[in-house]
Formats: structure tokens, sequence, C-alpha cells
């Protein structure tokens, strides 16, 4: 089995999910929550809608304009928080986190969100590889008001 | 010629300098530029030996003071060749002169009805603050059209002026393409209509010999920074007529000579009246340093020396097939893109090897609609580049596919 660590792996993830984002598109429903995240500093913008079911997250969709990092790190946060409880999604946001900020982290939760362990080193691609993330965060906060 | 190597000695930044543990090689120089020792002295020396306010104290520290704030601003007229050492005003930059100029002098005269003419290559400082000023005062912004190459011609100037024209405000050199305006001839054209011309100097003057009695224009807005000063100081140049009938858009403490109680109120005369506050001292010494240092040179052999760049690079690229050039007979920045790369993820992968060049859409959001992309990446030069760099930046153009491997090193 090919090692989590095989940078030839984390990069194929990384290309797939790029050229072939899941859960991408928006959809006419007023039922999502929608918000727009926009970088200030370079040229990513995306939309992101996430459908709450009581605790539920029950669909996540997305789209816009974004580099390669922004688009499939999104495209694999939908994956991952898609059908779970907002409790759960908080946990893998968490490990999320910490991966990027070079803190403590489960890597096993993040599954394919993993490819992004080395985002540190490229420091001004962290605003790329939370863009998406960061939307969900807003959103879960919303659906509590 | 230049002896680039020699000068290279002059800027601790391109001597130990790395980056993802390459030695730094710096094409951004459309952002900002890196500085010789000489103006980081000038600037240290203020700070260390001198550091009074100007215009104030009625000591002899103040007066010293003073003599050096005063010195700078006759480099300044010296280095654009200004006609009288009052028509240069210190600001924060480009953004700050070209600020100035909206609201002080276009807001003040343009009435309903009335047009601004700039184009859609135009930086974001060129462009916000007359969409604001025309909002105030009922005038609009149109647009002259750009040749198919991006360009500004005069003919293009001329076919959008009409008798409503009351200013004309355009980069001298454009900060993405890069072309040259043809500054002469647009004010030549503008001044027997009666028109203003504002020209945004931020990416000519560094690069090229300055004289704004030949060009006549009647306003130039330019950044310390950008060639090889300090931050934070830039000029405006206004002709001294059109500089009394100016309101500035600051008051405090010295840009008056008197007022009472009842807000009666005696402004200063140009310059001092633009520079309410106490003005960035070590900055404008450092400016005047960074021009005393780049006149040694020669502006003329800088122009020079950096089309021989540019010339060696687009040769270069264009020997590439992953690689599209948006300007190839421009003579500012190389504004391309790797083919189906995103212009944010190639900037990772130039990053990763230690050079230096910006991505995205360069504070010219509206120049999407004239190239039909939506970003690009802008590898700009300064005398102090060389050849080598630049042979090590087509090198990594080559990469463009591994483009992830930024983030896998």
């Amino acid at each position: 089995m090919r090692s989590l660590n095989d940078p030839q792996l984390l990069r194929e993830i990384i290309m797939d999910h790029y050229e072939h984002p899941r859960n991408r598109g928006l959809v006419d429903d007023d039922s999502y929550l929608k918000v727009n995240m926009n970088s200030e500093t370079c040229i990513d913008d995306l939309d992101i809608q996430v459908k709450f079911n009581g605790d539920k997250i029950e669909d996540v969709r997305y789209d816009g304009e974004a580099c390669a990092i922004c688009t499939s790190s999104t495209s694999i946060m939908s994956e991952l928080v898609k059908g779970k409880t907002k409790a759960e999604a908080q946990k893998i946001i968490d490990n999320y986190m910490n991966m990027i900020y070079e803190r403590d982290y489960d890597p096993e939760i993040l599954e394919e969100a993993i490819a992004f362990q080395n985002t540190h080193k490229q420091a001004n691609r962290i605003k790329c590889a939370t863009l998406g993330w960061n939307g969900l965060i807003e959103l879960m906060k919303e659906s509590e008001e | 010629m230049l002896d680039v190597a020699q000068i290279r000695k002059d800027f601790p930044m391109l001597n130990g300098k790395t980056m993802q543990g390459h030695p730094l090689v710096y094409l951004d120089n459309g952002a900002t530029t890196l500085k010789p020792q000489v103006v980081i002295d000038s600037v240290c020396d203020y700070l260390t030996n001198y550091s009074g306010n100007a215009h104030r104290g009625d000591y002899d520290l103040s007066h010293e003071v003073d003599e050096h704030y005063e010195k700078s601003r006759e480099i300044v007229q010296k280095f654009i060749h200004a006609k009288r050492k009052e028509e240069i005003v210190f600001t924060s930059g480009t953004t700050d002169s070209l600020n100035m100029i909206a609201y002080g002098y276009g807001l003040t005269h343009l009435q309903q009805g009335d047009e601004i003419l700039i184009t859609v290559a135009e930086h974001a400082s060129n462009t916000l603050p007359w969409f604001d000023v025309a909002r105030q005062c009922g005038a609009v912004v149109n647009y002259i059209e750009l040749d198919e190459t991006g360009r500004l011609t005069l003919e293009n100037v001329q076919k959008a002026t009409t008798d409503q024209t009351k200013i004309i405000a355009v980069a001298e050199v454009t900060n993405v393409l890069g072309y040259h305006a043809p500054m002469k001839d647009i004010c030549e054209w503008a001044h027997s209509r009666g028109i203003i011309v504002v020209a945004d100097g931020a990416q000519s003057v560094p690069h090229q010999v300055t004289d704004v009695q030949e060009t006549d224009v009647d306003f130039l807005a330019f950044s310390g920074h950008k060639m090889c000063g300090p931050t934070g100081i830039g000029v405006m140049y206004g002709k001294y007529e059109l500089l009394k009938d100016m309101k500035p858009t600051r008051l405090g403490g010295g840009s008056n000579s008197r007022y009472n109680s009842c807000g009666v109120v005696t402004l200063k005369k140009p310059p001092y009246r633009f520079e309410a506050g106490t003005p960035h001292i070590e900055g404008a010494i450092g400016l005047a340093s960074a021009m005393g240092y780049l006149m040694n040179i020669g502006m003329d052999n800088i122009y020079q020396y950096e089309e021989e760049l540019r010339q060696y690079c687009i040769e270069k690229m264009q020997k590439l097939d992953n690689v599209d050039i948006y300007n190839p007979d421009s003579q500012g920045a190389v504004a391309f893109n790797i083919k189906g790369v995103f212009s944010q993820d190639a900037a990772s992968l130039f990053n990763s090897y230690g050079i230096a060049i910006r991505a995205g859409q360069h504070c010219a959001k509206i120049l999407d609609e004239f190239l039909k992309v939506s970003t690009t990446l802008r590898a700009s030069f300064y005398f102090y580049n060389t050849k080598e760099e630049i042979d090590a930046f087509v090198e990594v153009c080559k990469k463009g596919d591994d483009f992830l491997d930024a983030f896998f090193k």
C-alpha cells in the first residue's frame, strides 16, 4: 500500500479534485445558506452553499473561479462533511486547521485532506487552502443564529 | 553600458537573501524595488544623527532638518526637470498623489456633465478616485479605447475626446501591459482644447528620463519605493498655476499661515499647503538619495539596459510552447500565463525556486475585459536584474506542468 506521505499520491489527490471537482455547481434553492468567499489578496472567488437539516449537513455546493489549491481543498471539504452532523464536521474542521497551522492533528479523520499537509511551506497559499473551509465555518455559525 | 555586477554589490538584498533555499531572484519590481545601501544609510543617518522636525524649531537641529528636507525637494525637481521646486509636493505615494489631484483639483473644477477620460488599463489608484469624484459632482468617466495590442494611441485619445472632456488621466506606462503612452502628443492635443492631463508615473518615472517640461504634463504622480527609495513617500508634481488653484485634501499644522476663531484660514503657498502635519522626513531624504543614485547610473542607461533585458527574456520565452505572452512588444512588465495553469499556482512554483513574480489582476481589475483572461503572471525587471536570473526564470516557465511541485518539495 502506498503511504499517505507519498508526495506522488498527495499530488494525484489534489490534481484529481482540481480537474474533477466534486459537488461543484450551485443550486437555486432557498433552503441553502450561501456565502461568497472572496480572497482579498488573490483571485480566488467562490460562492459556497450549505443545506442544513436540523443538526445535519445535508449538502455542500460551491462554484466560482479559484486556483488548484483552493478548488481541490474545497472539493475535498465538501465530500468530507456532507452527511455529517455539525459536531462531526467541527471536529474535521478543527483537525484540518490544526494541520494547516502546524499543530497536532489526527490524519485519519482528515482522509484525502491530508494532501494539504505541506501548505505551511508555501505560506502565501494558506488562504487558498482554507477559503472554502472558512466559508463552511461561516455558514455553520449562521445556521446557529 | 551598465556594470551590473558592480551595481548588485550596492544592494544588500542581492547579497545573501534567500527564498525557499535559493538565492532570491527578484522579478516583482513593478510592485516595489530593492534598496541600495546608500539609501538605507541616508535614512539611518537622519534617524541617528539629526532627527528633528522640519519647518518648526528655532534651533540649529531643526534648521539642519529643513535644509535636508528642502534639498530633497530640489533633487526631485532636478530628477523630473520641473521648472521650480515649489511644484514638488511630497505625498505618501502615487495613490495619495492621485487622490489629491482627483479630489483637490477634479472635484473643485468639474461640473455636471463634464467628462474624465481614462483607459481600462489604469491601476485602481487612477480609476477609483475618478469614479467617486464623478459621482459626487455629476461628471462621467469614459474610456479611451486601447488599440489591438493594448497601447494607448493619440488617435484614440482624439477619437474619445468630446467638448465635455475636461481631464485626461492615464498611466505613462501601464502596470500590467507596460506600454508607453505618447504623453507629449496627448498633452499638446489636450491643451489645445483646454483639457488637463494627469499622468500616473508609478511605472514610468523609475525606468526612464522624466521631463515634465518636455511632455508638458499638468500633473504627475509617482512613488519612491518603486525607484529604490523608501515606502510611504511619493510625489505629486503639478504646474504651479494649477497648484495655486487647487484645494488641499488634508488641513492642519504646517499648511496654514494664520487662522482665527471665526474660521478664517489663510493657507500657505504651494507646496506647503498640501503638506499638513509632520512630513515623512526620512522618506523624502531617502527618496532624494535614491534619485541621486539613479542619476549617477543614468536614466538613459537604465532604460537601455532594461530594454535589452526584456528583449532577451521575450526571445527565450517565445521559444517555449507552454507560455502565452500578452505584451511581447511592450517596454515594461512581461504579462503572461503558463498554459493550463492558474496564475496563483504558477507563482507558487516560481516561489519554490526563489523567484518572486506576481500573480493576479495587479490592481487593474477592468483590464480583463480587454485581455479576455481574468488573471496573469507578471515579471517586471529593474536595472539590477541579470540575464542569468532570466535564464533561471525561463527554466521554471518550462516546468509549468509540475506546478504542484511547490507543494511537495
